[in-house]
């Protein structure tokens, strides 16, 4: 197995780039459009910083968002919560507006490294960097979020489950920045539950998953699933969804469904872990995942 | 690149590359070399110190990202020759054994007490769980947190 701890010299940033720290959006898009390819949106650096010493990355320039006021902050609106792109995974964990009405989303983000950590990612790194291990990325996709986009040819909105296009890769284009993330307001017969299996603590996931379901008298009305480390990117899968639709959560059915899952991914080996046992614990997490959900949807129905 | 740092209370310029990184101003520049590099990559909390209060990586921040903010680092506790009572608590309890950790442990253990004067073990351990010890088994660690924890209720 290959060690990656000091196979390069991490003790330093071997390349030299151009800092800018921007005060706006406008002005962010503009340098973005200026060097293209060559530069790279800073937030909270912990995955672009390790890539950038490793030389995985060699920006010519940087482009730092921490002094643009109003990609940061957390806001109850009638179309849902509304969290800045660079927000902080911390503040959101201690949120307690996240704790009370997105449980699942503070679990996830409660999941990611250590203190330390969440003191300085944030949530736009976490969806941008596009890891299929990003564990932020598969609650918020079972919650049927959304992200606000603003590059040069405008706005748009993109269904999250929309957003990722392979290891490392995400819709956006080159001058595009994640303003914010949009979570619609979850219902009341609604109940979630996350995952994550990790060869310690503080790793990436080996496995995860969140799921979100919402029960009528006792059957399935509707649910999300999505698994992370399993497939090139987060995944959601929509077929199992659809499946579950109208049935209630009998073995049988459990049984079903983790043979649907499944089929739907696509695991490989890597440092981790390997893609057989991936497999099986993607089958197990998603029987537990959904029996748990469908628990806490009961509770909270009363 | 002109910035301005508040390190352990005091204001300090410094013209710096941008990929100068903050661990290796505090050591190199300022001799601060309580300050470690363990891994270079966010995994040991060796070099944890705390940024406006809060604990972050030195190994993995830019120097300029820490313009016009505060930074505390392990030199900063002591004034003179009296420890600060998270230093006694992990001396009396045995917690450093080479003591590569350890500034690191007592920084994360400053802010996690800042933030809850009375941890529980699992809390305790959750907040640490960012700083690696190859030596102590984490025991000693944990009660030193404890104690100092009933020290620092003591002091106030
Ligand atoms: C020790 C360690 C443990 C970790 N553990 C976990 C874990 O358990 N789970 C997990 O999911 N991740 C983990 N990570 C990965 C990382 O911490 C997270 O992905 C983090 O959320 C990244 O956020 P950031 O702000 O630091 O991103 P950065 O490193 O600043 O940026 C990441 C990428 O996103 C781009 N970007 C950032 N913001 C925007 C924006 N608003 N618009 C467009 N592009 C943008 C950047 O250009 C860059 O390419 C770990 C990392 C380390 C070092
Ligand atoms: S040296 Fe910074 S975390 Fe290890
Ligand atoms: S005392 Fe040696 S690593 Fe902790």
């Amino acid at each position: 197995m290959r060690m990656s701890i000091n196979r390069q010299n991490t003790h330093i940033i071997p390349t030299r780039f151009e800092y800018h720290a921007p005060t706006s959006l406008d002005e962010a898009i503009e340098l973005l459009t200026e060097y293209g390819g060559d530069a790279r949106l800073l937030a909270g650096g912990t995955d672009l910083l390790v890539k950038m010493k490793q030389r995985v990355v060699e920006p010519r320039h940087l482009i730092n968002l921490k002094m643009i006021t109003g990609l940061t902050g957390i806001e109850e609106k009638a179309d849902g919560i509304h969290i800045g792109a660079a927000t902080k995974l911390r503040a959101i964990e201690r949120s307690p507006l996240i704790r009370e009405k997105l449980p699942l989303l503070h679990e996830a983000v409660r999941a990611i490294g250590s203190v330390q950590i969440r003191n300085m990612a944030t949530l736009g790194g976490n969806l941008c960097n596009a890891s299929p291990a990003a564990d932020s990325a598969i609650a918020l996709i079972a919650l049927d979020a959304r992200v606000q986009v603003k590059g040069a040819e405008g706005d748009r909105v993109i269904p999250l489950d929309g957003f990722f296009v392979g290891p490392g890769k995400t819709v956006l284009s080159p001058s595009e920045v994640l303003v914010e993330i949009v979570v619609p307001p979850q219902g009341r017969s609604s109940g979630a539950c996350f995952i994550k299996i990790g060869r310690t603590s503080l790793d990436l996931a080996m496995v995860s998953i969140a799921a979100a379901v919402t029960l009528g008298d006792e059957a399935v009305e509707d649910c999300r699933i999505a698994l992370g480390a399993v497939a090139p990117t987060p995944i959601r899968v929509r077929e199992v969804e659809a499946f579950l639709r109208g049935k209630r959560l009998t073995d049988e059915v459990l049984e079903e469904v983790a043979a649907m899952v499944s089929a739907a991914i696509r695991p490989i080996t890597d440092v981790r872990a390997t893609a057989e046992y991936r497999r099986t614990a993607a089958e197990m997490l998603t029987k537990d995942a959904l029996t748990r959900a469908a628990e806490e949807a009961r509770r909270r129905r009363g | 690149m002109r910035i301005e740092i508040t390190i352990n209370g005091r204001k300090r310029q410094f013209d710096v590359e941008p990929n100068k990184l903050l661990l290796n101003l505090l050591r190199d520049e300022l001799y601060l070399t309580g300050t470690k590099y363990g891994c270079g990559i966010g995994e040991c909390g060796a070099c944890t110190v705390l940024l406006d209060g809060a604990p972050v990586l030195a190994c993995l921040t830019l120097a300029v990202d820490a313009d016009g903010r505060r930074v505390d680092t392990i030199e900063g506790l002591a004034e003179g020759e009296k420890l600060d009572p998270v230093q006694e608590a992990f001396l009396e309890e045995g917690a450093v054994q080479c003591g590569f950790c350890t500034p690191g442990f007592i920084m994360t253990t400053k802010a996690l007490l800042a933030e809850n004067p009375d941890p529980s073990e699992e809390e305790i351990r959750e907040y640490l769980k960012g700083n690696l010890c190859r030596c102590t088994g984490y025991v000693n660690i944990v009660k030193a947190v404890k104690r100092a924890a009933e020290n620092l209720r003591r002091v106030k």
